[in-house]
C-alpha cells in the first residue's frame, strides 16, 4: 500500500479482488445425453476450480511488473483477464489505454493461408488499420527474415519462423500496456537478441510492461514490481524485487511458502 | 446498438480480412474454385429437374424456375447456418488469445454465404430469361425476402454457434433437422395440393421466403406474378426479427462463457 502514497497519478492498470473460476465435470465434458440424464436423476454435479483467487494490485505508468509462480499457478489465466480476453468471475479489472498482449504467439494462425494473408489477418486482429499494414508489411517481413516465404502456405514454416513472424507483427504496436508471456525466448540466438532489443525499445518508450517469465534472473534485472502467485492465490505483491525474488528462489528449493512477506 | 456500430467501424479491416479468408479457404485446392459457387446449385437443380419431371411427372408451370426458387433460398439458408454453427468453434484458437469481438467470425461466414448466394442469384435471373419468365419491376421486391433471410440466418447462426460450443451434439441434430426441414420446405412439390392444410407450411420460415420468391417470379396457384399481401410481408420479417432477437440475447448472455468451453 505504500506505493499509493508516493504515486499521485492514477494507476494505469488495477485489479481489485479478481477471481477466475473454471468449471469441471459439467456438460461440456459429458455431452447432451448424459447432461439430461444426470439432470433428471438429480445426479448432476460440477466441480469448481479457482484458477485465480482474489488478486489485487495496481501498477502505474512506466512500471515493469514481473509475475512469478510455478507452472499452473494461474499466471496465464490472470493475463487473459488483464488483456480483456476473459471476464473475471469476481472482481474488476480497470485499465487505461491500449493494451497489447503477446500470449502464446504462434497459435491462431491459419496453416492453409499464405504468410502474407496471415500477416494481414493477424494485424487486423491486433487492431491495426489497412493503411498501417500496407505501410509496415515490408518491415514486418524483413524483421521476421521471411522475405522468401511470403507466398508460401503458413504451415510450411518451421515453428521458429512462425514465432518470429508472430513476434514481428505484434511488436509493432505502440501500446500503453504491453503483456509479455514468455515471449523473450522466441526464435534462435540471433533473433532472440534482436527481439530483446525491440522489447527494450518499446519499454523505454514509456509503456507499462507485464512480464511473465520462468527466468528469475530476467525478472530481477528488468522488473521494478513483483506479483507472486501460487495455486491461484496471491502470495505477495510489492516493489522489493530482491527480497521477493530471494524468497521465491528459496521456495523453489524447499517448497515451503514464506510467511514473513 | 450504437456500441455495436462503433465496434463494427473499429473492426472493419478485421472483418474484411475474415471474409476474404473464409471465402478463399472454401475453394482452396479445387480446380474450378469460385465457379463451384454457381456450379453446385446448378447441378443440384439439374438432378432435381430430371428426377421430378421424368419419375414424378410434375405438372407445375415453369417447373425449372419453381425448383430454382426453392433451391436458391434453401442453399443459402443451409450454407449460412451450417457455416455459422461452427464459426465460433473454428476460430476459438484466435479469440482465446486475442481480444476480438466474437460475433465477427459469425458475420464473416454469413457474408461469404451471401456472396455465394448473390452469384447464384445472377444465374437465377438468366434462367428466368431463358425459361420465358418476364422480368418485371416487381423483381426489385426480392430484396425484401433476401434482407429478411440475411437477418434470419444471422439469428439462427447466433443461436447455433452458441449451442455448438456447449453441446457438440448440435451438429448432428442440426443436420437431421435440416433434412426434415428441406422436405417441409416444398422445394419440389406444391403444397397447394393439400388444400387448406397449406397454411401449416407457413410455420416454416424457409418456406415463407421461398414462396415469396415464387410470388414475385412466377406467381403462385394460378395468380399472376406480383407482390404477396402486407400480412405476408410482416410474417417474413417477423420470423427474421424473432430469430435475430433470440440469437442476440443468447450471444449477449453467453459471450463471456464461450472461452471456458472451447
Amino acid at each position: 500500500m505504500e506505493e499509493k502514497a508516493v504515486q499521485s497519478e492514477s494507476p494505469i492498470l488495477s485489479l481489485d479482488g479478481v477471481s477466475i473460476r473454471y468449471m469441471t465435470g459439467d456438460f461440456k465434458e459429458i455431452g447432451i445425453k448424459e447432461f439430461i440424464i444426470r439432470k433428471l436423476t438429480r445426479n448432476y454435479h460440477v466441480n469448481e476450480f479457482w484458477a485465480d483467487k482474489d488478486i489485487t494490485f495496481s501498477i502505474y505508468r512506466g512500471d515493469m511488473l514481473g509475475i512469478i509462480g510455478t507452472n499452473g499457478a494461474g499466471k496465464s489465466t490472470l493475463l487473459k483477464a488483464i488483456s480483456g480476453i476473459m471476464v473475471p468471475t469476481e472482481g474488476t479489472v480497470t485499465r487505461e489505454g491500449k493494451i497489447a498482449a503477446l500470449l502464446e504467439l504462434a497459435s491462431g494462425f491459419d496453416g492453409e493461408m499464405t504468410v502474407r494473408e496471415n500477416t494481414y489477418l493477424r494485424g487486423a486482429m491486433l487492431g491495426y488499420t489497412k493503411k498501417f499494414m500496407d505501410d509496415t508489411y515490408e518491415e514486418i517481413i524483413r524483421f521476421a527474415e521471411l522475405e522468401e516465404f511470403q507466398d508460401r502456405p503458413f504451415k510450411h514454416l518451421s515453428s521458429g519462423m512462425k514465432s518470429r513472424l508472430a513476434f514481428s507483427i505484434a511488436s509493432l504496436v505502440e501500446p500503453d500496456i504491453l503483456i509479455l508471456d514468455e515471449v523473450l525466448s522466441v526464435g534462435d540466438g540471433a533473433f532472440r537478441k534482436k527481439s530483446e532489443a525491440k522489447m527494450k525499445s518499446i519499454i523505454r518508450g514509456g509503456a507499462t510492461t507485464i512480464l511473465v517469465s520462468h527466468s528469475i534472473a530476467q525478472v530481477r534485472s528488468m522488473c521494478n514490481k513483483i506479483l507472486w502467485i501460487d495455486h491461484g492465490k496471491q502470495v505477495t505483491f510489492g516493489s522489493d524485487v530482491k527480497k521477493i525474488c530471494d524468497a521465491y528462489e528459496k521456495f523453489l528449493s524447499d517448497k515451503v511458502l514464506p510467511t514473513d512477506l | 446498438m450504437k456500441e455495436i456500430a462503433e465496434s463494427f467501424r473499429r473492426h472493419r479491416f478485421l472483418f474484411t480480412e475474415l471474409v476474404k479468408r473464409d471465402f478463399k479457404k472454401k475453394y482452396k485446392r479445387t480446380y474450378l474454385g469460385m465457379l463451384w459457387s454457381v456450379l453446385s446449385p446448378l447441378l443440384t437443380l439439374l438432378v432435381m429437374r430430371i428426377v421430378f419431371t421424368t419419375f414424378f411427372g410434375s405438372s407445375i408451370e415453369h417447373y425449372t424456375i419453381y425448383l430454382f426458387c426453392g433451391n436458391i433460398v434453401w442453399a443459402y439458408f443451409s450454407e449460412a447456418t451450417n457455416g455459422g454453427m461452427s464459426a465460433l468453434m473454428d476460430n476459438s484458437s484466435i479469440f482465446s488469445k486475442i481480444n476480438v469481438p466474437k460475433y465477427l467470425f459469425l458475420f464473416s461466414r454469413n457474408v461469404s454465404a451471401l456472396i455465394n448466394f448473390s452469384m447464384t442469384f445472377v444465374v437465377f435471373l438468366i434462367f428466368c430469361l431463358i425459361d420465358g419468365v418476364t422480368i418485371t419491376p416487381y423483381f426489385l421486391a426480392l430484396l425484401y425476402p433476401i434482407l429478411c433471410l440475411v437477418i434470419f440466418n444471422v439469428g439462427i447462426g447466433l443461436i447455433l454457434s452458441a449451442m455448438f460450443i456447449f453441446f457438440r451434439d448440435v451438429q448432428y441434430l442440426w443436420s437431421v433437422f435440416l433434412t426434415l426441414l428441406m422436405y417441409l420446405s416444398a422445394i419440389f412439390y406444391n403444397p397447394a395440393q393439400f388444400g387448406a392444410f397449406e397454411r401449416v407450411f407457413l410455420l416454416n420460415p424457409v418456406y415463407v421466403y421461398i414462396k415469396y420468391f415464387r410470388h414475385v417470379v412466377i406467381g403462385v396457384n394460378g395468380v399472376a406474378p406480383g407482390l404477396p399481401s402486407v400480412q405476408y410481408h410482416l410474417l417474413a420479417l417477423g420470423y427474421a426479427v424473432v430469430a435475430f432477437a433470440i440469437g442476440a440475447l443468447i450471444y449477449k448472455k453467453m459471450n463471456h462463457k464461450f472461452l471456458y468451453y472451447v
